[in-house]
């Protein structure tokens, strides 16, 4: 008899509990590693979130494991760049020294001198010239910019398009760090 | 039979390919159970915890190919913690321990270490393939070590893997007497490629087949690897540029005229919907397509190319397609067999308006005599269309419809979908893979116990009012083998109601729903033959034995049968009762 009673506690306490609402909602922290690519969601949201205007309507909550993608899936579709909206892709600039950054819209230039330029301007600077092995030639300041591995790269390494949309934000070195990547002082 | 000699006896036994019936050989006499086992080549371990590496040696000592799944399906979704298990290492080592021929190993969602590719890579003379789908814990060098050492390397399959990429030189490891490839799939590689190294490789690769590239080849490169490879079946096109030049548009475009064996394509990390006219000339011959990474091509480029895929058989599409864009689908590709289509939103950010609707859907239903299975992501969904979805395609084999916004009912008549998925299990006899959403009563379920009999693997989310919605599954479909559910309100009566019926299955899997501490206890009490695996990773829950509170949800369990007994190999947060 005593297992019986046992075995109905087990069993009626919530076995006919309606449940309304989402169920999971308290658990929106997200289980699992916290790898760069959950990082960078946070900062696409942010980007995002700005570029917003106010009356859209809030975020629903996130549950975990929703809906059902293949996690390698999630982290590596492909964001669509909103053409009609005309949001460009901004990045910020950083030059060392400067008091504050900028920003630039990346899809503004077609070409690496096109973009040299607008920061040369931008900044009162003087890049020097490109070699392929050697870097800039020719003066202090050398572009880099953070690419989607948060890797620092010498800006003019790979085609044009693939440096559009691959960077993260550009940062202009000066100086005594610059001769770590060959600017040939 | 048994008048003939053994050697006969295996030769009939060359033909029986399938592993249900070999298996099924070697239960009807001792002496077919031995021949069977001494010249079994591939063997299937659904689990890699339901037995171990020494007694599946110890059965079937001449195999050459293994295949081996580790975490349980929910893993995809980041519902199982890191860590959890699944790992091949000491597989390899008892491989290599008793020097089985191994020839071909394919692993889904385990966890590879550059250690167990390296010790792969040295201890198996003839090794040809290795498929890796959905693993991690392994880096570039890993495979470095396997191009390095593996002689006789045909195939290097690597689908949706997280691979710490180091940039190092690994397709430079393939020597220069490597000549043997037939498929090199290396699309989920996220850092730079040798573009050189694998233009020679590729150029002294006579045989090679299949090629997936990852996002750092780019088109230029593109054009040359197909120049030396017309060949190809198989394609995975990495990045393409934004703007093409005209002259490497043509060059492109004349590589492809010349690949007239090509069948399948897939990639497009990276796209730029001007640079699809390319590939136009062999659309006609595609039979699988998948652009399913490709946001970027999208409206009148993706229904142009579409529009030429006259024979396609397999596509996989982002939701960007539209209803407009299915419509064309079912219009153009009657041979159609198998539809994906993928969110394109899936931070649930956006209100998207392309997305697709249950207009889609009926539109392919009805459009493609052939269709057998689906995976369909969706905001919508009316029962009217499901039954009319039914009636046109009474041949599913495979039917995933994923609603993105949970509990959600029909949004015409505001009920439940308990009749359109009734629909659906009740026309197609042969189901074999279900999985539903929306709103869902009981009702569903009693429908899929009654109806889907041939039904192995279900798939249940935020579905369900009472125990009883799962007893009607488990009492009805006796061919069930995976059965995963979560946030359902399925609690300790339906667990324990027939506890034996879990040995005839390959896992249970129940997080976020009712079960308690008391009831896996009572399950795992005397069941010698199944682990019941309670995973809770809340450092606060965990509480002494002596405090534990029976009555306690679970967050997560994962229950399946073994024949070895309680793993080893289990983190902390891991309770196996």
């Amino acid at each position: 008899m005593e297992k019986v009673d046992v075995y109905d506690e087990l069993v009626n306490l919530k076995a006919t509990e309606l449940r309304l609402g989402l169920p999971g909602t308290e658990e929106t922290v997200s289980c699992g590693k916290s790898n760069k690519r959950a990082l960078l969601d946070d900062t696409e949201k942010e980007i995002e979130s700005t570029g917003k205007n106010e009356t859209a309507s809030p975020p629903k909550a996130q549950i975990v494991g929703w809906p059902p993608v293949r996690s390698y899936r999630k982290n590596n579709i492909q964001t669509k760049k909103n053409e009609s909206e005309g949001q460009g892709n901004y990045v910020k600039v950083s030059m060392d020294g400067a008091p504050y950054l900028r920003k630039i819209d990346l899809t503004m230039y077609k070409q690496y001198p096109e973009l040299m330029k607008s920061l040369e301007n931008m900044f009162k600077f003087s890049v020097g010239e490109y070699f392929e092995r050697e870097g800039y030639k020719g003066s202090d300041f050398v572009p880099t910019y953070e690419d989607k591995d948060g890797d620092w790269m010498l800006v003019g390494d790979v085609p044009w398009e693939m440096f559009v949309s691959s960077c993260k934000r550009l940062r202009i070195m000066k100086g005594s760090e610059v001769k770590g990547l060959g600017s040939g002082v | 039979m048994n008048y003939f000699p053994d050697e006969v006896i295996e030769h009939v036994f060359d033909f029986v390919a399938s592993h249900k019936d070999r298996n099924s050989i070697s239960l009807v006499c001792k002496s077919w159970h031995k021949i069977e086992r001494f010249s079994r080549k591939n063997v299937f371990i659904g689990n890699c915890y339901a037995i171990n590496p020494e007694r599946l040696i110890g059965r079937f000592p001449c195999l050459k190919s293994l295949t081996l799944k580790g975490k349980p399906h929910f893993a995809d979704f980041n519902l199982v913690p890191h860590e959890w298990g699944g790992f091949v290492l000491p597989w390899i080592e008892a491989l290599a321990r008793s020097r089985v021929g191994l020839e071909e190993l394919r692993l889904k969602r385990m966890v590879v270490t550059d250690e167990s590719l390296e010790l792969l890579s040295r201890s198996f003379a003839n090794f040809k393939s290795l498929v890796l789908v959905s693993c991690e814990g392994f880096t570039t060098d890993g495979l470095a070590s396997i191009a390095a050492n593996c002689r006789q390397l045909r195939e290097l399959d690597l689908q949706e893997n997280e691979i710490d990429d180091h940039r190092g030189q690994w397709l430079n490891c393939f020597p220069d007497s490597c000549t043997t490839l037939i498929s090199l799939n290396f699309a989920c590689l996220k850092g730079e490629t040798n573009v050189a190294a694998l233009e020679r490789l590729v150029a002294r690769s006579p045989n090679l087949k299949s090629l997936k590239l990852n996002r750092a080849v780019p088109l230029d490169a593109l054009a040359r690897l197909m120049t030396c490879a017309p060949q190809l079946v198989d394609l995975g096109v990495g990045s393409y540029e934004n703007e093409p030049d005209p002259e490497s548009f043509v060059k492109l475009m004349t590589a492809i005229e010349k690949c007239i064996s090509l069948r399948s394509l897939s990639g497009f990390l990276e796209v730029a919907p001007l640079c699809l006219p390319a590939f136009y000339p062999i659309c006609q011959n595609l039979i699988s397509l998948n652009l399913s990474y490709a946001a970027e091509i999208q409206g009148n480029h993706l229904i142009k190319l579409i529009q030429l895929c006259k024979r396609l058989q397999r596509l996989w599409i982002l939701d960007s397609i539209g209803d407009k864009g299915l419509a064309v689908v079912a219009a153009t590709c009657k041979e159609l067999q198998e539809l994906r289509v993928f969110p394109s939103d899936v931070h649930g950010e956006e209100d998207n308006n392309a997305a697709v609707t249950e207009v889609g859907l009926v539109a392919i239903s009805a459009g493609c005599p052939k269709l057998h299975s689906i995976l369909y992501f969706c905001k919508q969904m009316t029962n009217a269309a499901l039954i009319a979805v039914a009636k046109n395609c009474p041949n599913f084999i495979r039917f995933r419809l994923c609603i993105l916004e949970p509990h959600k009912p029909d949004h015409i008549t505001s009920q439940s979908l308990d009749e359109g998925f009734g629909a659906i299990v009740q026309a197609c006899k042969g189901l074999r893979r279900l999985s539903v959403s929306g709103l869902l009563t009981d009702q569903v379920f009693l429908y899929i116990g009654m109806y889907a009999e041939q039904l192995e693997m279900l798939s249940i989310a935020f579905a369900g009012d009472t125990d009883k919605g799962m007893l009607y599954v488990l009492n009805g479909c006796k061919k069930m083998r995976k059965l995963e559910i979560r946030d359902s309100p399925f609690g300790n009566a339906a667990l324990l109601a027939d506890v034996g019926r879990y040995e005839t299955m390959r896992s249970l899997w129940m997080s976020s729903c009712e079960v308690t501490l008391g009831g896996c206890k009572r399950l795992a009490q005397n069941s010698p033959r199944l682990n019941v695996e309670i995973i809770n990773e809340n450092e606060n829950n965990r509480m002494e034995q002596n405090e534990e509170d029976e009555r306690e949800k679970v967050d997560k369990l994962y229950l399946y049968r073994t024949m070895v007994g309680t793993r080893k190999d289990a983190p902390p947060y891991v309770r196996i009762l």
